[in-house]
């Protein structure tokens, strides 16, 4: 189409149909054929005439392919371009509540896009702006459609660390409204909260310190009696121990390195060592903006946060193989009673340096997750996904 | 409680908040507070939310006139579903054993499949009653048909009317409280106060020993800011409590004191019993079963038994029964309401001449291995809820047996009014 063909759409019936005033909902553009940096002006085409028929929190969407897998360096350069040139959008769009994203799809992942696209052009990802997601080729045996997209989680049993505040219970919460029987696991110190997670979410709790020694054969244990398997598991739980590296009490290390990476590692092994998390199995961490950005006053929690992006770059092949996958969410700032404990300078600065220029809530997170545990999201492996409305650090 | 068929009533597990001392963490809790939140936290275990169960049998000692439903309310208060019947027992310190045994009992018999015995007390907030003379009086106002009737009687009240009556810890027939009660017995079977201290240090070492083993991880959810018993003292030692001077008993020969004798406590306990087919159903493990029951009464008023000596009876009749040995138990869970009541106990049922003049027995019942008796500490550490005893208990020597994999169990819970409950727990190779 030509770019007079693109505005004539905007000022047309269709357009105007989506609210009245000749805005757009969303933009999606295809750009999976650009094999040359000299056709990179389709994206400009596309664009440029519709950058104000946008409506407020509307979704902008750039298909793309794997620059790797391109046919030569004259596409792999075109193919990696489109990702300045989507960031750049989603700065000039943030302040509305718009975001843009592109997704990048493999050769023969067509049938394993729908969970994505649903999830990107949807409310759901309100908090997550300018993030490249990798969908990888997966049989269409792999690829589970939901009977009910609102449900995709009906019949999947799924746990949650940390579970009985914060974002761990919009995870639960979250999970549980998409259908999932949850179970909730948190430290014996926070039961009471647990418990009322765990009823009020129909699920079941669980008094765990994962860090425990024995928590890995506990858990394992108890998911093998109770529900026999595991479909999703979120390591959600973690730890603040803030101090310039100068000044850090070496407990603070430990504690820190323990809770947000290493005792994952041991409940993984626990898990997929004893079948218990198999084919459509969900493994979700949670990592933070600070691991890929690195924070003063936080080289044990940046490091442990970093920690988690390698673990699961380093277990995707596996998962993989297992018909699994395994993927990361980095929260930036969500708006919790850590960050209302904050000082108002650092919170509202927290708060204005990102493209939304505002705070997440712990439901954006939540509602990340909850797509990345979707059974139609098998194409989704290895990534780590921001959601952080674009701040600006570590971008 | 074994049918003909074999069907037993089998523990699936328990939970109860942390027992605090009396006006500490819970003194604004109400028992319908407490029993809701042992329930809801057991619920939350098991994933119940919304299932109705055969029925919820739980009570408390000091009940107020309001909490006259008290376990169906807090069954609606609760995330069970309100389909769920439920009612109230009350037999003092017994009432918890008592509610697993009417709970399992159905369960047995196959009435129901599945149900929660529980039980609760508060001394914090306590029921106070208005004076009697003044309850007459307010009564017969209330039948008056005339004015000047009525006048009448509003002119009879007294200041002296307007002091209300607290509840107190004594027997109505012998004006005596339970520890001036045990102070006899105390005395009678010469029971030494090292003997009790050292029992009761051994108490708290031994709760210490498994909160830090993690054995309550899942039987105990914090409630209110509290996340372990508030009466737990992990300094406790032999010269800490030698310091303290006796609080019951007479003249040199008293040797009962706070550190010996349970305090006034606040808490509350819930326990999860059902058919082995529900267990299964539901995709639970058995910790145990309920193999049976007997409680018993003495005559502590006019005979010469001492209050809290019901056991001593009852537990023999239990043995009998069941064709077992006081020594064929790998646990022994003997309620610490003194740590005299205990020592006690046990001397009784070593002691030929009890035994044979008693008991009507030839051979004493003879000795427990003390190694196998409250492995875990008891209510001398853990405080004393009443109602919520043996909730606690059984929830505790259920999970004991899961761990040991095999064995049996005996518990005895001495209680007010000369009475004792005593069960059998077993869990199968």
């Amino acid at each position: 189409m030509t770019p007079d063909r693109y505005q004539s759409i905007a000022n047309s019936p269709l357009g105007a149909s989506v609210d009245g005033r000749g805005e757009f909902a969303a933009l999606v553009f295809d750009a999976s054929g650009i094999d040359d940096s000299a056709r990179l002006r389709a994206l400009y085409d596309f664009f440029h005439p519709l950058m104000r028929s946008l409506r407020r929190s509307g979704r902008v969407l750039v298909l793309a392919g794997v620059p790797e897998a391109a046919g030569g360096p004259r596409a792999a350069t075109a193919q990696r371009a489109i990702e300045g040139f989507v960031r750049s959008v989603a700065k000039e769009i943030g302040r509305n509540g718009s975001t843009a994203q592109l997704v990048r799809a493999a050769e023969g992942a067509e049938g394993a896009m729908e969970s994505t696209l649903r999830f990107l052009l949807s409310a759901r990802s309100a908090f997550v702006d300018g993030q490249a997601v990798r969908i990888e080729a997966v049989g269409s045996e792999d690829v589970a459609v939901p009977e009910d997209w609102d449900r995709p989680l009906a019949g999947r049993i799924a746990a949650v660390t940390g579970a009985a505040r914060g974002i761990g219970e919009a995870i639960a919460e979250t999970l549980a409204g998409q259908g999932a029987e949850v179970l909730c696991i948190d430290v014996p110190a926070a039961g009471e909260d647990l418990s009322e997670v765990a009823n009020r979410v129909g699920g079941t709790s669980l008094a765990l310190d994962i860090t425990d020694a024995r928590a890995p054969d506990r858990l394992a244990e108890h998911i093998r009696q109770r529900h026999g398997r595991v479909d999703v598991f979120v390591h959600n739980a973690g730890i603040t121990r803030d101090k310039t590296l100068a000044r850090m009490a070496p407990e603070a290390w430990d504690a820190v390195l323990d809770v947000n990476l290493s005792s994952q590692e041991r409940i993984d092994d626990a898990l997929l060592g004893g079948g218990l998390l198999g084919a459509g199995g969900r493994l979700v961490s949670v990592s933070s903006v600070s691991g890929i950005a690195g924070n003063r006053g936080q080289s044990n929690y940046a490091t442990s946060k970093a920690g988690v992006i390698g673990m699961v770059a380093a277990l995707a092949p596996a998962m993989r193989e297992r018909g699994a996958t395994v993927n990361a969410v980095a929260p930036g700032f969500i708006e919790t009673a850590m960050t209302a404990a904050m000082p108002v300078a650092a919170r509202e600065a927290g708060r204005r340096t990102s493209s939304l220029v505002q705070g997440g809530q712990p439901v954006d997170v939540a509602e990340t997750i909850a797509w990345l545990a979707s059974p139609a999201s098998s194409g989704v492996n290895g990534n780590v996904v921001r959601v952080c409305g674009q701040a600006l650090i570590g971008a | 409680m074994r049918r003909a068929d074999g069907r037993r009533a089998a523990i699936l597990g328990g939970n109860r908040i942390p027992f605090a001392r009396r006006d500490r963490e819970y003194s604004r809790a109400s028992n319908q507070d407490m029993l809701t939140a042992a329930l809801d936290g057991l619920i939350s275990r098991f994933g119940l939310q919304g299932q109705r169960l055969g029925e919820v049998a739980a009570g408390g000692v000091l009940k107020r006139s309001r909490d006259f439903n008290l376990a169906r309310e807090c069954v609606l208060g609760s995330a069970l579903s309100p389909e769920t019947p439920a009612y109230d027992v009350q037999q003092a310190c017994g009432t918890g054993l008592e509610t697993t045994i009417h709970v399992a009992n159905k369960i047995a018999l196959g009435q129901i499949e599945s149900g929660i015995a529980g039980g609760v007390d508060t001394t914090s907030d306590a029921p106070i009653e208005i004076n009697d003379d003044l309850r007459r009086l307010l009564l017969e106002l209330n039948r008056a048909r005339s004015t000047s009737a009525r006048l009448a009687l509003l002119g009879r009240v007294r200041p002296g009317q307007l002091v209300p009556a607290i509840p107190r810890n004594e027997e109505p027939r012998t004006g005596l409280s339970m520890g001036e009660h045990q102070a006899i017995s105390t005395q009678r079977w010469g029971i030494a106060r090292a003997e009790q201290d050292e029992l009761a240090v051994e108490s708290h070492q031994r709760l210490v020993a498994a909160y830090e083993r993690g054995f309550f991880e899942d039987l105990v959810t914090p409630f209110l800011g509290l996340e372990r018993d508030g009466n737990l003292r992990p300094d406790a030692s032999i010269e800490k409590l030698a310091q303290l001077d006796p609080v019951f008993g007479n003249g040199a020969e008293a040797t009962m004191t706070a550190g010996n004798s349970t305090p006034l406590t606040d808490g509350a306990s819930a326990v999860l019993l059902a058919s082995d087919e529900w267990a299964a159903e539901h995709s639970l493990p058995v910790l145990a079963h309920l193999v049976d029951a007997e409680t018993g009464a003495v005559d502590f008023v006019h005979g010469d038994d001492g209050l809290l000596t019901a056991p001593l009876y009852a537990v023999p009749r239990l043995l009998d029964r069941n064709g077992l040995s006081l020594q064929d138990f790998d646990f022994y869970e003997i309620h610490e309401a003194f740590a005299s009541q205990i020592l006690m106990t046990l001397k009784a049922w070593e002691d030929r001449a009890f035994c044979a003049e008693r008991l009507g027995l030839d051979e004493p019942l003879g000795s427990i291995e003390r190694e196998k008796l409250n492995v875990n500490g008891s209510s001398l550490a853990a405080g004393h809820p009443f109602g919520a005893t043996g909730g606690r208990i059984v929830a505790t020597l259920a999970k004991l047996l899961f761990e040991r994999g095999s064995g049996h169990g005996l518990i005895s819970i001495c209680a007010a009014g000369g009475q004792g409950v005593a069960a059998i727990l077993e869990r199968d190779a």
